[in-house]
């Protein structure tokens, strides 16, 4: 038989009698609850910029023709010398173009396979950059832009011009920021580049780009495909890379190992070229959790030895209840009540905290000349923290308020009251 | 006549310090409408029969019928819910909950009990109060009121479920000589207008001597009965 009404009534005047403690104990909570959301949220935040920072740009699966010499020398295939150690000095990698043969068939063939969002052409080449008489080395790589924008979140990194623009411009040129400085370019000016055989071609600046990494924005600047494939004086299906975006990042592996047996070329996959970053976020998530749990536990036992004093000072308010028929149980309920009471105000008031300090940081100016497209520092609101934060305030007030509640349930009334 | 208590052969040992036999062989009854007082020297193990009487204490040996049903060997719940029911308890000490007011002090066994609306139950104690004649106090807080009204509040508590017996622990030892007799006039109305019966464990002889009956005890056990008259001659 338990009378809510009643062990509800009892709790909330304990509280409210010593409201400074119930205070205190509850602070602790909305604190430890309120760093938490308030960590989660920037880490969490923090982490996704970096992750689409270097994500989005970078492609799932990157194919090329590398040049390297053969694995298996002629002398390796002769029969005769199986059972001989052989040694080659001097090798050399093996005559060999730098485009995909049979490029825009197996574009065809990627985009239509299982698990592919997209497979998109570019060619790659080196350049020089003319500025009067200074020439400076670059690289010139041409893009079909408009799938670019739409795969690889291109367009957050051209900081003026559009790539509209690019796209309607046969001679237009994205040019890198750190170009664009040195030579003292803007938007709408020309600027001549060269191929390695110095034949010159004047190309627009309708745009400028900026990854955030300075080395390669003093170097690269982006076209479009046929306008890179007219410099260098190749036909339509000359195409020296494709990158492709999956619906799955986990099957970048797989995919990248058949395109090499299936195609004879180079696949590289994201996680190998971006190893250690997956190692840096995982880093960074248990830096936060571990951080918010202990908050949490620090909380929890301030509420437990808050307890643990009101049962001592109510001892006589226990034996009386005990002898005027409330059981051990009702007396345990009581004070479990005011742990849980402790815990969803002081959790609730930590959500509030966390919420205005997140949205604080959400309006704190971070500018910065690596990321361009970033103006406050990044928080990341998923109301999924916020359940997370209430659900482990409640547990843990809840494990707080167990032991001392269960110390007040075996108090025995008779050597209370016999003892005085 | 109805027996409301009844012990039968009830012994207990204290086995801490060293074992001591402090309650044995206990056999009385008290009746409906009784008012009865235990008396006592110190340490004759009045106190101990009193608390085993009440149910708190269940580490004993022998029987206890409350109304003529066993209640010795229930679980602690059922337990609490008779001393809820049919047990007013009045201390010497520990008289309220010093947070809550005097009224909410009366009504929390009520509550507990659950079986009227709060409205009725209001009504109840402060008609309970009435009776007592401190309903003028029934807003204070139970800390801030004078050691005979906080008694009184403390015997109110006791009635506010219409128990079947109120048992007392020196009721009157912590107060004066004028609010003790307050205390006892208002026990020896109870029992004589509600037919209430009262067991009271006291020092006081004149409170005692005024009682219906007297249980004297020493080393533990009861001694035969005495006429009344012969505790008065003394």
């Amino acid at each position: 038989m338990t009378r809510w009404n009643v062990i509800l009534s009892i709790a909330k005047t304990h509280l409210l009698a010593k409201i400074k403690q119930t205070t205190t104990a509850a602070l602790g909570v909305t604190f430890g609850i309120g760093a938490y959301i308030t960590l989660v949220c920037f880490m969490t935040g923090l982490n996704k910029m970096l992750d689409d920072l270097i994500l989005n740009q970078t492609p799932h699966v990157h194919i090329f023709n590398e040049i390297e010499p053969s694995e298996k020398q002629p002398v390796d295939l002769y029969q005769g010398f199986t059972e001989a150690m052989h040694v080659v000095h001097s090798i050399k990698p093996k005559q060999n173009q730098k485009r995909i043969y049979n490029a825009l068939p197996l574009l065809h063939h990627l985009n239509g396979s299982e698990g592919v969002r997209g497979a998109i052409p570019q060619v790659q080449t080196q350049i020089f950059y003319i500025s009067g008489a200074i020439e400076l080395g670059g690289n010139l790589t041409g893009i079909d832009v408009m799938k670019e924008v739409a795969l690889f979140n291109f367009d957050d990194y051209i900081v003026k011009g559009s790539p509209q623009a690019l796209q309607q411009n046969e001679n237009g040129i994205l040019l890198g920021a750190g170009i664009a400085k040195k030579m003292s370019l803007q938007v709408g000016n020309r600027v001549q580049v060269s191929n390695s055989k110095g034949e010159l071609f004047p190309l627009k600046i309708v745009g400028i780009f900026q990854s955030g990494i300075a080395e390669l924005d003093d170097i690269q600047s982006f076209a479009n495909l046929k306008t890179v494939q007219r410099v260098l004086g190749e036909p339509e299906n000359y195409i020296t890379d494709i990158n492709l975006k999956l619906y799955d990042m986990e099957d970048a592996i797989p995919l990248a190992q058949k395109i090499e047996r299936q195609f004879g070329l180079k696949a590289i996959d994201i996680n190998t070229a971006n190893a250690q970053f997956e190692t840096g976020t995982t880093i960074r998530n248990l830096i936060t959790y571990a951080v918010s749990i202990t908050l949490l536990i620090v909380a929890g036992f301030g509420i437990y030895n808050i307890l643990n004093m009101l049962i001592y000072e109510k001892m006589n308010d226990i034996a009386i209840l005990k002898a005027t028929g409330f059981s051990g149980k009702d007396v345990q309920l009581i004070f479990m009540s005011q742990a849980v009471i402790i815990g969803l105000v002081g959790g609730i008031a930590g959500l509030l905290m966390g919420m205005g300090l997140s949205f604080v940081i959400d309006q704190t100016p971070f500018e910065t000349e690596a990321l361009p497209t970033i103006n406050t520092y990044p928080v990341n609101h998923n109301p999924t923290f916020y359940i997370i934060g209430i659900v482990f305030a409640m547990i843990a007030t809840f494990l707080a308020g167990y032991l001392p509640s269960r110390k007040a349930k075996k108090i025995d009334p008779v050597r209370i009251i016999r003892g005085q | 006549m109805e027996k409301v208590l009844e012990t039968k052969n009830i012994d207990k040992f204290f086995r801490k310090p060293v074992p001591f036999h402090v309650l044995k062989d206990i056999n009385f009854s008290i009746h409906k409408g009784e008012f009865t007082s235990i008396m006592g020297k110190s340490g004759c193990g009045k106190s101990t029969l009193l608390y085993i009487l009440s149910t708190m204490d269940t580490d004993y040996t022998g029987e206890l019928y409350l109304k003529g049903e066993l209640v010795t060997g229930l679980d602690p719940a059922r337990l609490s819910h008779i001393r809820n029911k049919d047990i007013g308890f009045v201390f010497q000490f520990h008289y309220l909950l010093s947070e809550f007011s005097v009224l909410e002090n009366v009504m929390l066994p009520a509550r507990k009990l659950g079986l009227l609306s709060p409205e009725e139950i209001e009504h109840d104690a402060m008609q309970k109060l009435k009776i007592l004649e401190i309903d003028h106090l029934y807003k204070k807080r139970a800390s801030r009121i004078s050691g005979g009204e906080k008694q009184r509040v403390a015997i109110a508590r006791a009635l506010i479920n219409n128990p079947s017996i109120i048992m007392g622990d020196e009721p009157t030892g912590n107060l004066d000589s004028y609010n003790a007799d307050n205390v006892f006039n208002i026990f020896q109305q109870l029992s004589d207008e509600q037919g209430l019966s009262l067991l009271v464990v006291t020092h006081d002889q004149d409170f005692a001597n005024r009682t219906d009956r007297i249980i004297e005890m020493s080393d533990g056990r009861i001694l035969p009965a005495t006429p009344k008259a012969h505790g008065i001659l003394q």
